[in-house]
């Protein structure tokens, strides 16, 4: 398997997940796409740790598989929370940063 | 010693001013007068002390001085607090404490029903602490501050009823007016310190008596009128005498010892003080005695017509003032202080019998509303009439001797026209002053009343009881719809003014003047040697006071229809001079609406459109900004993400190709 496409998949992989953040308006599926873009930096650190013969970047991605499942959890956790309070998930209804 | 005789009238003023501030309407104008009272007379007593003192001395060395502390130091240039006693001031502070002290007893009575009397004679102390200030003090600035500290106590005074919206403004009218006065005292101080490089007087003297030919007469000429610029407006002199009639608006008291008495006379006192400077500048001295005439002349025909009481003797005021300019502008040092004194007495009487007029006619002055008044007030009356004898040049009353002297002064000051042309102008004034002296008595005692006369009634009894407040009963006891005479308290300072008002002149018989001799030391000898024509003044001036005096009688008593009809032939001439000549609205158009109009436009372009515009420009620049970035805070949280995301790929396009410029 060559380096660069598998840098490729990943740099796509990275860009589907922020199209989703920044496009989507479920939040469900706005944490997943972050999920996405998360995975997509794993790759990214694998396929170099393997092309330096470096063992750094396989410790990073443990730890951004760690992060991401709290992440996960707490993101969740807010969700629900949300949910329960405005009876909505959409980020068109949920606006109330402004001014 | 001599710092005592401030002490006094400042301890006072802060016995008044402490207490009567804390302990307010518990403290009545008895408690507060007495302590003003004896204040005064406290320091009346020491003026006497050192008076004596000061006549046991050598005639040449008649100076007490004491040097209280050190005022300024700063380098090389030191100015003591200085007090400086002698004849001059002696003179000064003889009228100042003892016409003072009579004038404090008598508000006693006057300012009974007053709401804050423990103010009025706190303010009435201070003047007296600023008025003796300044004629012992020692040097230009310790008179000055006694200038402007008399200054404030007028101001304060005249505007004492401040509820009154114009008794307020004319405070401020002659504040105002004796600001400009002071701008010219000022700039003469500075000249004569640039000069001399000294401000104490006795220097300046020795610099004058040694300079000979090394003065500079122009500077001294010039800086002499700036000082008589301040005289004028102090003295009120044309043009600035148009704050002391409105100043009439204060309590009579306070006309009888600030705008009568004492403080109009310090520009008077300040000329005679500095005589050694200003007789090295004839043409000053000419422009003093001109306008001094001017002033006599102008202000006696405004009394003529006027119908307030107190506006008739402050006109008078102002020309007897004249008087006293064109005395000192001839030379005649002695004579203007001659008359300072006598007119203090008279004049104090004059208004103080007034403000027993107008507290007896319960608060009324037009003369038109009095009349027959002799009935009702005998002892006011008496007095009264002695005061306008006095004033009218009476042979042997004070009024007489001291408007003589000056007369005959000026008669023999130059050759020629000038001296007769103000010995003609002094002559008028004496017979116009003779005439509406006689006017406002006759209107005032004489005559049928012209208000409604009450029966002795029990209902108006208590109707006015109630109306003005008597509590003291016994007072009032039986005249009160009626005018009533006052209390004694009031009577008896009428009765020793009026005494003095008779004898006084006697301190300065023509020929062997006593005040002139004890004068010499300051202002040089008496060289009036009183010739043949000395006699043909004197004759002319008795006979212009009977002719004065008698159309008055005539026309108000005699034949009370005459005088409508003559003001109905003369309309123009009568609303010209009942509205003293427009000088007010002239200024008015001249001089206070310009400095209105350059106020609305510092106001208006300055600063509200320059000045405001620049502060609250930046302001708006802020808000602005405000606004337009407020857009941005949409709350859609993907914007904001959005935002990061072209941030992050601007910083990382940045590390990756920008670092490499």
């Amino acid at each position: 398997m060559n380096t660069t496409n598998v840098l490729i998949f990943s740099v796509s992989l990275f860009f589907i997940g922020l199209f989703g953040v920044l496009v989507r308006k479920n939040i469900l599926i706005v944490m997943m796409s972050i999920e996405l873009m998360l995975n997509a930096t794993n790759i990214a650190f694998v396929t170099f740790a393997k092309e330096l013969e470096e063992v750094g970047g396989q410790m990073a991605v443990f730890f951004i598989i760690t992060v991401a499942a709290a992440e996960a959890a707490v993101g969740l956790g807010l969700l629900i929370a949300l949910f329960r309070n405005l009876k909505t998930v959409s980020t068109e209804d949920i606006q109330l940063l402004k001014e | 010693m001599l710092a005592l005789i401030l002490a006094f009238p400042l301890l006072g003023f802060l016995i008044n001013g402490i207490t009567g501030g804390f302990l307010g309407k518990k403290f009545s104008a008895k408690t507060a007068g007495i302590i003003a009272s004896s204040a005064i007379f406290a320091s009346f007593c020491v003026v006497v002390g050192q008076f004596i003192q000061l006549s046991s001395m050598e005639e040449g060395s008649r100076v007490i001085e004491n040097v209280v502390f050190q005022w300024i130091t700063v380098g090389d240039f030191s100015l003591p607090f200085v007090l400086r006693f002698d004849p001059l001031t002696a003179i000064m502070c003889m009228v100042i404490t003892g016409v003072g002290f009579l004038i404090h007893v008598y508000s006693i009575g006057y300012m009974s029903h007053d709401k804050t009397p423990p103010k009025f004679f706190c303010y009435l102390n201070l003047f007296s602490f600023a008025m003796l200030a300044l004629v012992l003090g020692g040097n230009l600035p310790i008179l000055f501050l006694g200038w402007e500290g008399v200054g404030l106590c007028s101001y304060l005074l005249i505007g004492y009823w401040y509820e009154d919206d114009a008794k307020a403004s004319a405070g401020k009218k002659a504040f105002i007016v004796n600001r400009i006065g002071d701008l010219g005292f000022l700039i003469g101080i500075f000249l004569i310190f640039s000069m001399f490089n000294t401000l104490d007087f006795a220097s300046i003297k020795q610099a004058v008596a040694t300079g000979g030919a090394n003065l500079n007469i122009k500077l001294i000429t010039i800086a002499t009128m700036c000082l008589f610029v301040g005289a004028m407006g102090k003295s009120a002199q044309i043009p600035l005498y148009v704050w002391l009639p409105d100043a009439m608006a204060g309590p009579t008291p306070v006309s009888a010892l600030i705008h009568a008495a004492t403080m109009v006379t310090a520009g008077v006192y300040m000329i005679v003080r500095m005589n050694f400077l200003f007789s090295l500048a004839p043409e000053t001295l000419m422009l003093i005695s001109g306008i001094g005439a001017l002033t006599a002349i102008f202000a006696a025909t405004i009394a003529i017509v006027q119908t307030d009481i107190k506006k008739v003797l402050a006109y008078s005021t102002v020309s007897q003032l004249g008087y006293m300019f064109m005395a000192v502008g001839v030379g005649a040092f002695s004579a203007g202080v001659f008359h300072l004194m006598t007119h203090a007495f008279f004049k104090a009487l004059l208004f103080l019998g007034s403000g027993s007029v107008i507290h007896g006619m319960h608060e009324e002055q037009d003369i038109m509303k009095m009349g027959g008044l002799k009935k009702y007030m005998p002892k006011t009356f008496i007095t009264f009439l002695i005061g306008t004898l006095a004033i009218s040049g009476f042979p042997l009353l004070s009024g007489f001797f001291s408007k003589d002297e000056i007369l005959y002064s000026a008669f023999s000051s130059h050759e020629g026209l000038a001296g007769t042309g103000l010995w003609v102008v002094g002559t008028i004034t004496a017979l116009l002053t003779a005439f509406y002296m006689t006017r406002v008595t006759c209107l005032t005692f004489l005559g049928t009343p012209r208000f409604k006369e009450h029966k002795e009634d029990h209902h108006h009894h208590e109707a006015h009881a109630s109306d003005h407040n008597h509590d003291d009963g016994k007072e009032h006891g039986h005249s009160h719809g009626n005018p009533h005479e006052s209390p004694n308290v009031m009577v008896i300072p009428l009765i020793i003014l009026a005494a003095l008002s008779v004898f006084g002149g006697l301190l300065g018989l023509p020929g062997h003047s006593w005040l002139a001799e004890w004068l010499a030391p300051v202002v040089g000898p008496h060289h009036g040697e009183h010739g043949g024509d000395a006699y043909f003044v004197m004759a002319v001036s008795v006979a212009v006071g009977f002719i004065g005096m008698g159309m008055g009688y005539l026309l108000y008593v005699k034949t009370p229809e005459v005088p409508k009809k003559i003001k109905n032939s003369f309309a123009l001439v009568h609303k010209l001079l009942f509205n003293k000549y427009y000088v007010d609205e002239i200024y008015e158009v001249l001089f206070i609406e310009p400095v209105k109009k350059l106020g609305r436009f510092c106001w208006k372009v300055l600063d509200v459109i320059i000045v405001d515009g620049a502060v609250l420009g930046v302001a708006r620049l802020a808000k602005v900004t405000g606004e337009v970035t407020r857009l941005l805070q949409t709350g859609a949280i993907q914007v904001y993400a959005v935002f990061i995301t072209l941030g992050l790929v601007a910083t990382v396009g940045y590390i990756i190709y920008g670092i490499r410029f």
